[in-house]
């Protein structure tokens, strides 16, 4: 054998030149993670966490920390993601005329796809998944959710998929073909490297994660609400995360479908969505639209659902019109199938079809404006609190609004002709995303912090926060409707014309206030962990809450509830209190509770092997993460020893404690 | 207990924790397990969908290359669909010996459901190389390509029910009887059933309707 083909079989198509070291951008950004990553490397080893992580966090099954697991993971990539639109708003605001921009046209192509994907995959799913794992067995009085060893494993999935997405910065090449990768860019012969290689295995990989995900909290809101809580007395974000969970049960497995038809075009030669031999390209954006537009209400209706807490808890009224606010969570769940063709009328279909598409669309507004109703009316004569949380309610009632006006717009199929692929539906969907889902997730992290932590986030950074991101949001995209209105296309790195440059200079101003909000956010978690005793609450209730995450300690125990609430009422602690309950302080018994386990590490590390192996073709490597992935899945199955007892001294020691703080709090 | 009524109504006597554990938590739920054994089935069932529509799609896309008529050998697939719904009979077979906590009959029956699903996997491979040979790859058109693929998923879960079936002989002669390997056999049974339902899909669109085309 000679020494290429060694190298070959070693390496697959990895070669130094994979390496982007003649690009300056990537080179610093590179050291800079690269230094970053061995500081914490080596902090972490100096005050010898690597054990305390290992035992207390990686290897957890607690819903809890999963939880926090998945909003530090979306928090990280939201700062890379965020990098990228940067990078693009300056690109677009210099790239006039004679001026090329500092961007080359396949580095520009990666940077939005990269965006898109990371933002939607490894952004908001992991922050909505992680805010859901927290609250919602808290909110239904549960100790654990369903398959606790799974929700470890999910998560494990989704950061080896970011994990993927992450490499492919520094070696090799994202994909160019859009956050949905389409064909025919994705195919083969267009895009014969590494890029759609990349974005495949990486969604394949977390995609599985997300799916099982979505089939443990479903199982665990049927199965495990505590006694009296029937389905009209649990709380809307649960509801909402219900009928979120069920639309990702199903559709990621038709995205997964979409994605190994794809992957077989490109590794087995195939003709599913290739331009000749049958093959159908339009097949692909069908497939992936059936997921893609439900995928929207997947994270907005979790959104819906933080809103809905956080507008009752600070009104200190019961939400206005709860059941209509089930049953609109519910016709959209059912009505967002219905919808997908909407993002390619100019497919022909033919007038029938389109006008079918384009009515079911605007008639997801109806429920949507039902509920925007239903906030306003809860606020209607309410003791409104402005605490972070309720601000940024307020911000998204007034942007929401509008990006629902010009989605309704959108779907009427002749405007849509004309505005299909511009930057007025890129304004759209950002209008809807980042007013509806994005607020909503910074609310739920300064609402449901003083749960987690045991102190609240310092209101001042929070304000800054919150200002950048709302004034941010508006200079960034009204610029890009009026764009989109004079027909600027979409994922363009280059235009001619001069005098459309204020607008993009404008966005790019825009992004850079969003930029002071991101870092505000940042410094007022730091701020916050330093001046936690100032922000110290004992209680356990620091908004006056009204369900039962708020009955417990802040943060929870372990075990959650040393005793199993009853529930008499849809805000159960609102109820409870009102009607003069007392904590329980003795008879404690012991609680069973689901043990640790590597397993969800291990069989994620080994999946990571397969998709980088099979990126670059390094056939042994996928080989040897594929074995290693049967094997470990098998071997767990042949550990039966998967829980435990808290004792009821251990369980009285925790109790007293919180007596101890409730005692000293009054 | 905290007992103290508000309100003269219903109110009376509210209890707001139970002070003995129920059931509740989930370590014992088998019903838990089943659910969502019963929701990942579903989900499963939707790749399967998606990949039907594929095939539906594409399945007169011949880019002039063999049709179904030309290339499908019914009795050899009649004769595969009744192996495999064989199969599904003694599955029930060894889930009636699991009920009568009759170990023997349980690995007995689990054995030959495994071995009906090797030769429905080995038909199915004779089958594939039998197209290659004649040159119907599943590379040659976009009908192949999806027939290829939503016939060897099929064939691909069926392989991972044996795999499944040996793994389950091996606790069962480890542990017996045990709460936990029930429920795992409950779980299996649904899964090679649901199997079954999916073949009847294959055989009567893909092959059935193929053929008459």
């Amino acid at each position: 054998m000679s020494e290429q083909s060694i190298l070959k079989a070693i390496f697959g198509r990895l070669t130094f030149e994979s390496f982007p070291i003649h690009e300056p951008i990537l080179l610093i950004t590179f050291s800079v993670v690269v230094l970053g990553g061995l500081g914490v490397v080596a902090a972490l080893t100096k005050f010898r966490l690597w054990g305390y992580l290992w035992k207390e966090w990686f290897t957890s099954v607690d819903h809890k920390k999963i939880g926090i697991m998945y909003v530090i993971l979306g928090i990280v990539m939201l700062l890379r993601g965020f990098a990228d639109a940067v990078m693009m708003r300056l690109q677009q605001a210099l790239s006039f005329g004679a001026s090329e921009g500092y961007l080359p046209a396949h580095h520009y192509d990666q940077v939005f796809t990269a965006h898109g994907t990371i933002m939607i995959f490894f952004v908001a799913i992991p922050l909505v998944v992680g805010i859901i794992n927290f609250v919602m067995p808290l909110q239904i009085g549960a100790r654990d959710v369903a398959f606790p060893y799974l929700n470890n494993l999910s998560f494990w999935l989704t950061v080896a998929g970011a994990v993927l997405v992450m490499i492919s910065l520094f070696v090799g090449e994202f994909s160019r073909a859009g956050w949905l990768n389409y064909v025919p860019v994705s195919n083969l012969q267009n895009s014969p490297d590494t890029g759609p290689d990349y974005y495949l295995w990486a969604l394949q990989i977390a995609g599985v994660g997300t799916t099982l995900s979505a089939i443990n909290m479903v199982t665990t809101i049927i199965k495990m609400r505590a006694p009296g809580m029937t389905m009209m007395k649990m709380p809307v974000f649960c509801w909402t995360a219900f009928c979120s969970n069920i639309l990702a049960v199903a559709i990621f497995p038709v995205l997964t479908a979409a994605f190994a038809c794809l992957m077989l075009d490109r590794y087995v030669g195939t003709n599913f969505f290739t331009n000749d031999l049958g093959g159908n390209p339009m097949m692909y954006w069908n497939l992936v639209w059936i997921w893609g537009h439900p995928e929207v209400y997947v994270l907005v209706l979790p959104a819906f659902g933080i809103y809905s807490e956080v507008t009752s808890t600070f009104t200190g009224k019961r939400l206005f019109g709860y059941s209509s606010m089930v049953y609109a969570t519910v016709v959209i769940t059912i009505l967002s199938w219905l919808v997908w063709l909407h993002h390619f009328f100019t497919m022909g279909s033919g007038a029938s079809v389109n006008s079918f598409f384009g009515i079911a669309t605007m008639v997801i507004s109806i429920p949507t404006g039902a509920k925007i109703f239903n906030w306003l009316f809860t606020m209607y004569r309410g003791e409104i609190r402005f605490e972070l949380p309720m601000r940024w309610v307020v911000a998204f009632m007034l942007t929401f609004v509008v990006g629902g006006m010009t989605g309704v717009l959108l779907a009427v199929p002749p405007a849509d002709f004309v505005l299909h692929n511009s930057l007025f539906l890129v304004a759209h969907f950002h209008n809807v995303i980042i007013g509806g889902v994005v607020f909503a997730l910074f609310a739920g992290i300064d609402y449901w912090w003083p749960k987690a932590f045991g102190f609240k986030l310092d209101p001042f950074w929070g304000k800054i926060h919150f200002w950048g991101w709302v004034i941010g949001y508006w200079v960034a995209w009204t610029p890009m409707y009026v764009a989109g209105l004079m027909g600027v296309t979409r994922r363009v790195r280059h235009l001619d014309d001069a005098t459309l440059q204020p607008l993009f200079v404008i966005a790019a101003v825009g992004a850079l206030i969003i930029a002071v909000g991101i870092a505000a956010f940042v410094i007022q978690i730091v701020v916050s962990i330093i001046k936690r005793d100032q922000l110290r609450d004992t209680t356990g209730d620091p908004w006056q809450g009204r369900t039962l995450e708020w009955s417990t300690s802040s943060p929870p125990p372990a075990y959650n509830f040393a005793f199993t609430p009853v529930i008499h009422d849809l805000d159960a602690w609102y109820d409870m209190k009102n009607r003069g309950y007392e904590r329980p302080v003795t008879g404690y018994l012991p609680i069973h509770m689901p043990r640790n386990t590597g397993a969800g590490v291990i069989l994620s590390a080994f999946a990571l092997m397969l998709g980088f192996g099979m990126v670059w073709y390094m056939w042994w490597l996928a080989g040897l993460g594929f074995v290693g992935l049967i094997a470990t899945a098998i071997g767990h199955t042949f550990n039966y020893d998967r829980d435990y007892y808290i004792q009821p001294d251990e369980v009285a020691r925790v109790e007293d404690e919180r007596t101890r703080l409730l005692g000293a709090g009054a | 207990m905290a007992t103290y009524a508000m309100n003269g109504e219903a109110a009376a006597n509210p209890t707001f924790y139970l002070a003995e554990e129920e059931s509740h938590d989930h370590a014992h739920s088998g019903g838990g397990t089943m659910i969502g054994f019963w929701i990942y089935l579903m989900s499963d069932a939707l790749i399967f969908a998606s990949l039907f529509a594929t095939y539906g799609v594409l399945s007169t896309s011949y880019a002039g290359g063999p049709s179904p008529r030309h290339i499908f050998e019914l009795p050899l697939v009649a004769v595969n669909t009744a192996i495999l719904l064989v199969s599904s009979i003694t599955y029930g077979f060894a889930m009636l010996a699991m009920e009568e906590n009759k170990l023997g009959g349980v690995r007995l029956w689990l054995a030959i459901t495994a071995l009906l699903g090797m030769g429905f996997v080995g038909v199915e491979l004779f089958e594939f190389s039998n197209l290659i040979a004649e040159g119907a790859t599943p590379m040659r058109s976009g009908f192949l390509s999806a027939f290829f693929t939503l016939v060897a998923t099929h064939g691909l879960h069926v392989t991972v029910g044996i795999i499944w079936i040996g793994v389950m002989l091996v606790q069962l002669s480890q542990r017996g009887l045990h709460f936990e390997n029930k429920k795992r056999l409950m779980c299996l049974s649904m899964f090679w059933h649901f199997l079954d339902v999916v073949w009847i899909g294959v055989f009567t669109f893909v092959y059935l309707l193929g053929v008459l085309r």
